[in-house]
């Protein structure tokens, strides 16, 4: 492939050395670099102001922000930490990056090299379909389905792998961890099939043909030629996956029970996040609250971009591994 | 040395594990597809019970939780002004800033940072967006939950994925194009104006209306900022407002049947409007440029 | 180990479009075949009928017979992927494993075949790189990745790769035409030597070449642009190059057309 077309015009030096630059030049090059600069201003804004406004709220509260699992910060003696919150968001995030990924590779690979040529980009338009449905539709199709229906395969995995101590707990509900992360899985799910599809149909097709003609059957292919060079790009489609299920607010917010208490035990009763915290305690919030709230979306702001920034960083350097390789 | 004799059918295990993978894969989307398909049909067909004249003309107000009747009047309206507005704040900023990028960065310091947080934006949380509308306009300068104010934290959703589908199509004029309009003597404000973005214009409207199709169905950024209401509000700069996702998270939890019924055909009508965005977006790519796709 | 191929009235498509017609030829053993012909004639598309990679394009079909020895490469019973362990190919552009050492990219097809004990494994990817001329340039830096040698060193990895699984024939498909003068004349040198233990099989456009290499020359035409492309005649290199019996072959390889 030819490299980026990065405009670097071959004119500028003529124009701006002989010729005066035309009237409408200055204006219209300063609207685009303050569009860009009023981006940079908002980015820097979020944080600034989610900054001022948690910081008094931080400042009422009688316990350690960071540690403390309840969540009480409309009390007359506010209360309240992110502990339980980050501990839920995390769990149910990486619950749900663990029921997305294998399931989003396998769909990838369906599309790229295993799918009738004709039929690919059409079944490829189904799975982005998935990314379409609004957020609160998973929710409510999650409650009124999902939460009912899971109490079955949940009573299932409790009586025979209740010895994993995750399967284990005495009580067996429908609005779990597990549901939510599955909720959580399904969204994330088009996001990573999408990007190792587009990995996975770029591996070269010189090294494809080298493998079949040294006799690989298809599966050995793919594994000497597809999955080597697409690895990097599936892990940071798993990570940016992992940014979108952290701050993933609706579908969960109607499903998780709503505790404050740290338990691995997915099956039963507990289950919370920061974003589903959010949605579901702002109504009721006092000044203090909405501090605390806010408080608990810069945490969350923060984690979401630590893991883009690596996801990111991952792809930036697949690029210049391709170019070494070239 | 073995000497191979003619040629030797592959080991039984190789070709095992072959089938097995190719039944794994077929699996795997087959489990993709099935949430699909079951959301879409619940949708259908618990939605269509109220996908009725009253439904489309009607709002919630003096409608208790237990109430039969009622509709989503006031909200599609909410949305569809919430969803201009945020259009009207987004795209702008986002086709200039990816204007930028292309044209006038040339790979410079601000252009690599603008880039960055371009991509940094793409992943901040919806309800982050909304905290960040009530921290700054609500609870600072003082405004009151309003459409407008809903409709920046729709914005700020938009603004990255307006800009990275502008950068690519602009990116893919190709420079022969400008260069052609450069020796005409035309300066290069108007040649972006009149040659390149003309250009690319079919594919920027495809990413403009993917990215409004994205936040249309926002409902957490809208939580914190429209707050909720029951009546028509057509002001959206004045009083709360509500919006089409939220009023189907706010029929979900209330606990009777009729709401949750109302939830279903909110939800119905949510997703037409978003898959008819996604699929007039995807028919432009498809009809301007068949060529383009591998 | 070498095998004697026989072809007899191939046809091959892409879609609806026919590449090739009705193609039959005798590929002797132990020996080096060039086939030659303007571009678009089918020399590539008749050398990828030869062990099934054809059919990996989609939409790509064959008709007719290929046999090697006694067997029928089309044979229903046949795998297309065991033929291809059986007959190797080389192509245009040196494509190593990009993410593998070099030792393991000589290694990638031994390994596809169940297990082989680290020794012997040494033991094969030594011969096969001495066997592509390439040990000496190699021998102290196997861990390195393939994808960091020069291009000619990385034809000759390449040919060490598929030569490692023990073939019976080696097809090529322009093997120098992406190398400089220099590691041509190594891979031709190479070829001469591999010729006493493999059916060779190359595609080239260079008539020097040709006639360096080759015992035995088929030459390709087509007779119009969208129309499939021919056998116009199969003989001894040297008949073919010094007096072949058709006009079309003497026109072409004296440069008056193509
Ligand atoms: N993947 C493909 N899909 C469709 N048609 C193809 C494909 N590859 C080749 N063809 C067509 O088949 C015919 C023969 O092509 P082929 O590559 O075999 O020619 P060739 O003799 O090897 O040419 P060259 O000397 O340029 O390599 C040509 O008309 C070509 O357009
Ligand atoms: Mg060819």
């Amino acid at each position: 492939m030819a490299t980026p077309t990065r405009t670097t015009e071959s004119g500028p030096a003529l124009r701006r050395s002989a010729f005066r630059r035309s009237r409408g030049d200055g204006p219209f090059r300063f609207a685009s670099t303050g569009a860009g600069v009023v981006l940079l201003a908002i980015m820097a804004a979020i944080g600034l102001f989610l900054v001022v406004k948690a910081v008094p709220a931080l400042q009422a509260n009688t316990s350690h922000f960071l540690t403390e699992l309840t969540w009480q910060p409309n009390a007359t003696k506010p209360v309240f930490g992110i502990g339980a919150l980050a501990f839920g968001t995390v769990l149910s995030s990486l619950l749900a990056l663990l029921i997305a990924t294998p399931v989003a590779v396998g769909v990838a690979l369906f599309i790229s090299h295993y799918a009738p040529r004709r039929l690919a980009s059409a079944l490829g338009y189904v799975v982005d379909l998935l990314a379409a449905v609004p957020s609160v539709v998973y929710g409510l199709w999650g409650v009124t389905f999902l939460v009912p229906f899971m109490l079955g395969p949940s009573t299932f995995l409790n009586d025979y792998f209740g010895w994993i101590p995750l399967f284990s707990g005495e009580s067996i509900v429908g609005k779990s961890m597990l549901t939510a992360s599955l909720v959580l899985a399904i969204m994330i799910l088009p996001i990573i099939a999408a990007i190792s599809r587009e990995v996975f149909l770029q591996a070269p097709k010189m090294q494809e043909e080298a493998a079949l003609a040294l006799g690989a059957t298809r599966w050995e292919m793919i594994r000497t030629a597809v999955l080597p060079f697409g690895r990097p790009g599936v892990i940071s489609a798993a990570m940016l996956g992992l940014g979108r299920a952290m701050g993933e607010t609706i579908a969960v917010a109607l499903i998780f029970p709503a505790t404050f208490k740290i338990s691995f035990q997915i099956l039963g009763p507990y289950g919370n996040s920061i974003a589903a915290n959010i949605a579901n305690g702002f109504g009721e919030a006092t000044e203090v609250g909405r501090g605390a709230l806010i408080a608990s979306g810069l945490v969350l702001f923060l984690i979401t971009l630590l893991v883009n920034m690596a996801a990111r960083f991952i792809i930036a350097r697949r690029k210049e591994y391709a170019r070494a390789a070239a | 040395m073995t000497v191979q004799t003619g040629i030797q059918p592959i080991s039984a295990t190789r070709r095992a594990k072959d089938r097995l993978v190719q039944a794994l894969v077929y699996l795997a989307f087959a489990l993709a597809v099935i949430p699909l398909v079951s959301v879409l049909w619940l949708v259908v067909k618990n939605g269509a019970g109220r996908f009725d004249m009253e439904f489309f003309t009607h709002s919630m107000r003096n409608i208790g939780a237990r109430d039969a009747g009622g509709g989503a009047y006031h909200a599609i309206i909410g949305t569809l002004e919430q969803v201009l507005l945020a259009s009207l704040i987004a795209v702008p900023i986002g086709l200039l800033t990816a204007v930028y990028l292309v044209e006038y960065g040339e790979g410079g310091r601000l252009s690599r940072i603008i880039s960055f947080f371009v991509d940094v934006m793409t992943g901040v949380p919806s309800v982050v967006s909304g905290l960040f509308v009530l921290a700054f306009w609500i609870l600072v300068l003082g405004m009151s939950f309003s459409g407008f104010a809903g409709a920046l934290a729709l914005s700020i959703l938009m603004m990255p994925v307006v800009v990275r589908a502008t950068e690519e199509m602009l990116r893919l004029v190709p420079r022969e194009l400008r260069e052609a309009s450069y020796a005409l003597g035309v300066p290069k404000w108007r040649t972006i104006v009149k040659v390149v973005l003309p250009t690319a214009l079919p594919g920027i409207v495809t990413g403009v209306m993917l990215a409004v199709a994205r936040v249309a169905g926002e409902t957490a950024p809208l939580l914190l900022t429209v707050f909720v209401t029951d009546s028509i509000n057509n002001d959206p700069f004045n009083g709360p407002q509500m919006g089409l996702p939220l009023y189907v998270f706010n029929q979900t939890i209330l606990p009777t049947d009729v709401a949750v019924d109302r939830a279903w055909t909110g939800a119905l009508t949510l997703i037409l409007i978003v898959m008819l965005l996604n699929l007039v977006a995807r028919l432009i790519t498809w009809w301007r440029s068949p060529a383009r796709r591998r | 180990m070498a095998k004697q191929i026989e072809v007899a009235g191939l046809d091959a498509y892409y879609g609806s479009h026919k590449a090739i017609e009705g193609i039959s030829m005798t590929i002797e053993p132990r020996s080096v075949t060039a086939f030659i012909g303007p571009s678009g004639c089918g020399k590539s598309t008749f050398l990828r009928t030869l062990n099934r990679m054809h059919e990996v394009i989609p939409g790509a079909r064959v008709e007719g017979k290929v046999r090697l020895e006694d067997q029928d490469l089309y044979g229903p019973e046949i795998d297309p992927v065991s033929v291809r362990r059986t007959i190797g190919m080389v192509f245009q552009r040196p494509n190593p494993f990009p993410t593998m050492s070099i030792y393991d990219n000589v290694a990638a097809g031994l390994r596809l075949n169940g297990r082989v004990s680290r020794s012997q494994l040494d033991g094969i990817v030594e011969d096969s790189l001495k066997g592509a001329n390439l040990w000496n340039e190699v021998k102290d830096r196997l861990a390195r990745p393939g994808a960091g040698l020069s291009g000619g060193q990385q034809q000759r990895l390449c040919i060490a790769r598929a030569i490692a699984v023990r073939p019976q024939v080696l097809l090529m498909d322009e093997p120098c035409s992406a190398l400089d003068p220099i590691s041509t004349l190594a891979i031709e040198d190479l070829i001469s030597k591999l010729k006493q233990d493999y059916t060779i099989v190359i595609v080239t456009h260079n008539m020097q070449q040709a006639a360096r290499v080759s015992d035995r020359t088929a030459f390709f035409n087509l007779a119009a642009q969208g129309q499939p492309g021919k056998l116009v005649e199969m003989d001894e290199t040297s008949k073919i190059f010094t007096n072949p019996a058709e006009k079309a072959t003497e026109d072409y390889i004296t440069g008056r057309f193509g």
